[in-house]
């Protein structure tokens, strides 16, 4: 029983976590790289100098001693994100969506005051929400405001693209949705919905939420399938660009859409979930393989977005 | 090709540990499986006495080991006593003393006997010394004369030794004999008496009392016995008519005519002894291996070392198990636990508190803290005074618990204290923050992982053959070694992951 599900896992291509690291990402991915995706200020500064739009950043704190100025520095904002520099699975981040008197009030409803906020970033400064619990930074950036398409279907907080890239081959691609249950948070363990998206065109497929197939969003009641992700060639171009930026030969890129500005890069990741599998109903296994056997040495981003077009349509 | 390079590596390592781990067990005969048919005992003796309310003072004799014996473990429980040991003779004596002793006075000593197989002793044996008796008048005139009869019909010290005995032996028929033993003809006398004879002649004897190992019992009775040195060093002899040697069995507890122990200041001193047979596996093949630990593989393990540090390594050689069975477990199974090695060190501490009362603990401790620790966060502390006051915290319920478990009677519960508290309150903290992220669903769900991953490495660390075979084969690492690397090239699903994408399962392309 086990072992026949293992073998037709195996023969959908789908990559498990010990396969990811051993064949993927420890032999491609170069260790001195990491802190270009692992340190998101790092990543902001390197997708600037790539020409890369990226959310603006507003301010940082790097030390304590700074914790007591950025309430006042972000008097000229409304509304901005606090996320840690080394956060991992969307831990520590507070979406702040606009005032309330003295108060700030986030995604979620709740109202925030002054020493709210320093707590939260001072938790943030000492590690809680980062990898391996190090001294982190805090940054406040730009509250990207959905595009339109997606108002439907989302719940409070901002959907992004996910795409992984295999040396600089955009392979496979999904939305996640936020819901109610993941606090307006992105992250399918939170709760969020993932849509496969068909690389060729970019229209979702199937959706998951919660690992079962959905069709509708919980929350509104809207169509999740069949949705066209607009700008979606400049999103494949991102991806494909991604290698040259970082380095890293396997790696996931989440990419917002906002309304005025476009497609912008959230983050990079090194070490990107394998749940994007089952947002697509297929195992990423062939994809990569293919990827790794015909177009390992295509130097042009654009032939490498091509190539994805070609191989990687979804089948109906 | 990279997984050459490994294969040549970790096959390397394998062959080398099981390699030697043959050669071991078939050349040098070592046993792979503790044997438990060799037992020990654990010999408890209880003295009590009234105390006059003035200082008191009880001398004891300390058992020390002889022949093939090896005494481990001991240790007094003597509250409020100060204890010194000093050398006498033959004999160590232990000074227990108090300064004012009120009411009836309980005193524990407690140690551990073991017997080496075959005739060979450990310890070497004493050097002959005659001690003759300061008696006088007709005592010492009976004295002679059983002791010129004796020599005159023996032609060695063993010999003339049986003469002595069968001659006492028939004290109501041999005037002697009769005047020697005065009105006392218990065992206990007649050996004091016969050592007495046959030092007088310049023999070198004396008198053993101790216990009969073979009959052990709740209130064991002395035996009796003497010991005179031939050329082959000391034997025992029984004081029965046909002077047989000794059993096997009888363990010299001490020598010379005194009790075992005297009270001076305190009056109704009782003394009672009892002793539990034991199986201790692992300490046979230690016994055995110094059969042949002349050999020079021999000499340089594990068994070269001081007993404590031994018991030491015992538990350090079984965690390289644990943390293979924890690398499987997250891996291969796919469990995901708290901080990497935390279910190996709670395992740890599960050997000492035993697998139910330690996961009560645990839940207990971890449950408190927990709620203790959930409780700060609406309090805003920063993070490192937040994770000191959860330490603070989790000592704290530790020293609650020892303290309740011990008026309750739970003696188990004591050793939570051995509990690893650094790594209890980042547990604590990691869970708290998931609590916070993800909700108490998956925080829960994470500690009973962790827990369960504590608890399948435990099963496997405390298991005597595992931990025997670590111990005499410390080899068998290498082996290990190569095995973890293997499983850091395993690519292939974890078994949760086979539930996790199971959709993806159902159809074929």
């Amino acid at each position: 029983m086990m072992f026949d599900i293992a073998r037709r896992l195996e023969a959908n291509g789908v990559v498990g976590l010990n396969r990811r690291n051993a064949e993927f990402m420890l032999p491609y991915n170069d260790r001195r790289n990491y802190p270009l995706v692992d340190d998101k200020l790092l990543t902001k500064r390197l997708a600037e100098k790539n020409g890369v739009a990226v959310p603006k950043l507003y301010a940082v704190v790097e030390f304590p001693g700074q914790v007591r100025d950025l309430y006042d520095q972000l008097a000229a904002y409304d509304d901005f994100v606090i996320k840690p520099a080394r956060g991992s699975g969307g831990d520590g981040i507070a979406v702040i969506v606009g005032r309330t008197h003295e108060f700030l009030r986030t995604a979620g409803g709740s109202l925030m005051s002054r020493a709210d906020t320093e707590f939260h970033v001072n938790n943030l400064l000492s590690g809680t929400f980062s990898l391996g619990g190090l001294p982190d930074k805090a940054l406040v950036e730009y509250r990207v405001k959905f595009d339109p398409v997606f108002e439907k279907i989302a719940y409070q907080g901002v959907p992004d693209v996910r795409i992984i890239v295999f040396m600089g081959v955009p392979v496979m691609a999904m939305v996640r949705l936020p819901t109610r249950q993941s606090g307006g948070k992105a992250n399918l363990h939170q709760g969020a919905i993932g849509a496969g998206i068909d690389i060729a065109t970019g229209r979702t497929l199937t959706a998951v939420w919660k690992s079962r197939i959905v069709t509708e969003h919980p929350d509104t009641g809207n169509p999740v399938m069949g949705l066209q992700i607009p700008h979606w060639d400049s999103l494949l171009m991102l991806g494909a660009r991604s290698l040259e930026m970082t380095g890293l030969g396997y790696q996931g890129i989440d990419i917002v859409l906002d309304r005025d500005l476009g497609p912008l890069i959230l983050e990079l990741n090194a070490r990107p979930g394998l749940a994007i599998q089952i947002a697509n109903g297929a195992g990423i296994g062939k994809r990569l393989e293919k990827v790794r056997a015909e177009a390992a040495s295509i130097a042009d981003p654009a032939e490498r977005v091509a190539f994805a077009k070609a191989n990687f349509a979804a089948r109906p | 090709m990279k997984n050459r390079h490994l294969y040549v590596v970790t096959g390397t390592l394998i062959l080398l540990g099981l390699g030697l781990f043959l050669y071991k067990t078939v050349w040098l005969g070592l046993p792979v499986a503790p044997d438990a048919r060799l037992p020990t005992w654990e010999i408890e003796a209880r003295i009590a006495f009234d105390g006059d309310g003035g200082p008191a003072k009880v001398t004891m004799h300390l058992p020390r080991p002889a022949g093939p014996f090896t005494v481990i473990n001991q240790n007094f429980v003597a509250p409020g006593y100060g204890l010194s040991a000093e050398a006498r003779g033959p004999n160590r004596l232990a000074v227990l003393s108090i300064r004012s002793a009120q009411g009836r006075q309980q005193l524990y000593y407690r140690f551990i006997v073991h017997r080496a197989q075959g005739r060979e002793a450990w310890e070497a044996p004493d050097p002959p010394t005659v001690s003759r008796p300061n008696w006088t008048g007709a005592k010492l005139a009976a004295a002679e004369a059983v002791a010129a009869a004796a020599k005159s019909r023996s032609v060695d010290n063993a010999t003339m030794a049986s003469e002595v005995i069968r001659r006492l032996s028939l004290g109501a028929v041999e005037s002697n004999a009769r005047a020697l033993l005065d009105t006392d003809a218990s065992d206990a006398n007649r050996v004091v008496i016969a050592s007495g004879v046959l030092g007088l002649a310049g023999v070198p004897a004396r008198s053993v009392h101790g216990i009969d190992l073979d009959a052990p019992r709740r209130h064991a009775p002395y035996v009796h016995w003497l010991e005179v040195y031939t050329p082959d060093g000391w034997i025992g002899l029984l004081v029965e008519p046909h002077a047989p040697k000794a059993p096997h069995s009888y363990y010299p507890w001490w020598r010379g005519s005194r009790t075992l122990a005297r009270i001076e200041g305190g009056n109704n001193l009782a003394v009672s002894i009892s002793s539990v047979r034991a199986l201790e596996h692992a300490v046979q093949s230690a016994l055995k291996i110094g059969e042949i630990r002349q050999k020079d593989l021999i000499a340089f393990s594990l068994f070269s070392l001081p007993v404590e540090i031994q018991q030491t390594f015992r538990i350090l050689l079984v965690i390289p198990l644990g943390v293979l069975v924890l690398v499987i477990l997250r891996n291969v199974v796919g469990f995901t636990t708290f901080g990497t090695f935390m279910p190996v060190l709670i395992a740890l501490s599960f050997r000492e508190t035993k697998l139910a009362a330690g996961i009560v603990l645990f839940i207990v401790v971890v449950g408190t803290a927990l709620a203790i620790r959930l409780y700060l966060e609406s309090l805003k502390l920063l993070v490192v005074p937040r994770l000191a006051a959860v330490l603070i915290v989790v000592v704290a319920i530790m020293a609650g618990l020892s303290v309740i478990a011990f008026q309750l009677g739970f003696y188990r519960a004591l050793s939570v204290a051995l509990f690893p508290m650094v790594i209890l309150t980042m547990t604590v903290e990691r869970m708290s923050v998931i609590w916070d992220e993800r909700g108490a669903m998956e925080a829960l769900k994470q500690g009973a992982g962790s827990l369960a991953v504590a608890v399948i490495c435990y099963g496997v660390m405390s298991n005597d053959v595992a931990g025997h075979l670590l111990f005499v084969f410390p080899e068998l690492l290498l082996a290990l070694l190569g095995a973890t690397m293997l499983l850091g090239r395993y690519s292939g699903y974890r078994l949760t992951e086979l539930r996790r994408f199971r959709e993806l399962a159902k159809k074929s392309e």
